[in-house]
């Protein structure tokens, strides 16, 4: 072999010997052109940001102009918002939907994917099959006779066909819970039988304890799901104003006002900003469960 | 089990069935359906020509769109893979973009593609550039602008290529550059076919949701046309963002169409389970299982 260490690691144990200076000055050359790579697209990536936040903060008049640097800073467009488009309205159907359909998919999630991973029962493959087919299944094939079906139900205009239906199951989470619960060795649950716990015991003093992460999964996917949502809510409250979502409220904000672009970058940023603070609290299990998705599914 | 029986029945096998029914009819919720056989279909496929060019945006989306999405996820993983230190920061970043919601990042990208003030046309003016594209506002560019908004929120499909990248194992590289592989070799015969599970699945989801793409195009016309009546605004400019859910959307719930709707939604699950199909079938010939992968 030509290179003992080939890409510079040290064996446990050996006394790290220091490197010729060539190898150095390569090494650091190195690490200097990916760093530039990665600052560079690190500031594409920030670069829309920087622009919505900044021209939040001009003058309408400014934000109209080539100009890139707020003079002066307005901060007073946050509050501008307000009166401008009924935000506080919007933010509070909005967290009606989302909270109310995070509980609804948990507390109707769990059980099923219970069911399809640790009870025996026959067709329980049958079963999984169905609810991986409608994970399949366009949302636009059923979404005509369900608007009728929630007409009939006097539900239109209302929040509730965006949160009642979540208390009736989720293909995506019982499916993601699913693959998770696989993974929590037989023997606890067995044990937990062994001693006389009933599957409801088992279920929520053994499983749900040790599936914490994957469930924090499935709440903050749906929370983020239905709080982004634009397709349902446009739907089935499109039409009543007093029922619309930060969503709705911001898709529709040209249709409401003059182009104050200004205003419109800071609906924007005070729609972003729960949804950042959300990631950046809980970054931990986001990524964790978009992995699972993904390399488990 | 019980709930999810019930909602399994009164949320989907209920509303299939019906909206098969109701594809066969003329329906406009006042009245009742009246069955016309498959004059939906027949008028979708020969006399309608906006269902069409719905058709081919979509497609193009699709096929532009998730190809480019794809590539750019993996090189925006492999770069990640690079450092030793702030690789956390980094990632970070990456992603950010993909947490704002939807409609956010969309009226974002027509605020910084705005051919007069935003800030890419004015960067590019000053480098010299004598027509910058008008981006959303001329049917020639509106797509574009709308697969640069995709490839800024690449972070979920990136992650999930991340973890791809970083299951490889380490000695497939080693034996690969003892055997003279340069770096390009090393990526085409190893990283490639060891990722190739995780490109799938990606294909797959982007491809199903590419189909359904809505809200970045819904948004994009409505913020940019200024007409104060949104659906009026659907598919500004010229209908070159007037994709098949956006067009069913209109079709359904602002002309009350409800057989043609239905219509049109069961060619779209038809098609995304064909193309879906399709993929499956060829999966075979360039992802491979069985590596260490899991």
């Amino acid at each position: 072999m030509a290179r003992e260490l080939p890409t510079g690691g040290v064996a446990a144990g050996v006394v790290p010997r220091p490197l010729p200076p060539g190898v150095r000055r390569r090494r650091f050359l190195q690490a200097v052109a990916n760093h530039t790579v990665l600052v560079a697209l690190s500031a594409m990536f920030l670069m829309p940001f920087v622009f919505v936040v900044l021209t939040a903060l001009m003058t309408d008049r400014q934000a109209l102009s080539a100009a890139i640097w707020p003079r002066p800073f307005r901060w007073s467009n946050f509050l501008e918002v307000f009166r401008a488009i009924d935000l506080v309205r919007y933010t509070w159907n909005t967290v009606q939907v989302a909270v109310g359909a995070t509980v609804g998919v948990v507390v109707s999630c769990v059980p099923v994917a219970y069911a399809l991973s640790r009870l025996r029962w026959r067709g329980r493959q049958a079963a999984f099959v169905v609810v991986l087919s409608t994970l399949m299944l366009p949302f636009q094939v059923t979404v005509v006779p369900l608007y009728i079906i929630f007409v009939r139900f006097g539900w239109i205009p209302s929040l509730k066909p965006l949160i009642v239906p979540m208390f009736f199951g989720d293909a995506f989470s019982i499916f993601l819970l699913r693959q998770f619960f696989l993974t929590i060795p037989e023997e606890l649950t067995d044990a937990a039988r062994v001693d006389g716990a009933s599957e409801l015991q088992i279920m929520t003093r053994v499983v749900v304890p040790l599936a914490k992460p994957a469930i924090a999964a499935v709440a903050l996917f749906q929370f983020l799901y239905s709080w982004n949502d634009l397709f349902a809510p446009l739907l089935f409250v499109g039409g009543d104003p007093n029922l619309w979502t930060l969503s709705i409220g911001l898709a529709q904000f040209r249709t409401m006002t003059q182009v104050d672009w200004n205003l419109m970058m800071a609906a924007s940023v005070l729609f972003m900003l729960p949804v950042i603070v959300l990631f950046f609290l809980a970054q931990r299990v986001f990524v964790e469960g978009v992995t699972l998705t993904g390399v488990k599914g | 089990m019980s709930p999810w029986v019930v909602g399994f029945s009164v949320f989907i096998v209920y509303p299939m069935v019906s909206s098969l029914y109701f594809s066969f009819t003329r329906y406009d919720l006042l009245s009742e359906p009246v069955f016309v056989g498959l004059e939906n279909y027949r008028f979708m496929f020969t006399q309608d020509p906006n269902f069409w060019q719905s058709v081919r945006n979509t497609l193009w989306m699709v096929g532009v769109g998730v190809s480019l999405r794809i590539v750019f996820g993996v090189v925006t993983a492999t770069v990640l893979t690079w450092p030793r230190r702030g690789a956390k920061v980094y990632r970070t970043i990456f992603f950010l973009p993909t947490m704002a919601p939807p409609v956010a990042a969309a009226v974002a990208f027509v605020f910084v593609l705005n051919p007069r003030i935003g800030p890419v046309n004015q960067l590019l003016g000053a480098l010299g550039m004598e027509h910058p594209p008008l981006w959303f506002y001329s049917p020639g560019s509106a797509k574009w602008g709308l697969v640069l908004l995709g490839l800024w929120g690449v972070g979920d499909a990136m992650i999930i290529f991340l973890a791809g990248l970083l299951d490889v194992p380490r000695q497939l590289y080693e034996a690969a550059e003892i055997e003279g592989a340069g770096p390009w070799q090393r990526f085409r015969f190893v990283t490639l076919p060891m990722i190739s599970p995780v490109i799938f699945f990606n294909l797959v989801m982007g491809v199903i949701s590419g189909f359904q793409y809505f809200t970045q195009a819904y948004v994009a016309s409505v913020a940019t046309s200024g007409n104060r009546v949104a659906t009026q605004a659907l598919g500004y400019p010229q209908g070159s963002m007037l994709f098949y859910s956006v067009y069913l959307y209109q079709q359904g719930f602002t002309y009350f169409r409800m057989g043609y709707a239905s219509a049109m939604a069961w060619v779209l699950f038809l098609i995304t389970m064909a193309c879906t199909a399709l993929i499956f079938r060829t999966s075979a010939r360039w992802v491979h299982y069985g590596g260490a992968l899991r």
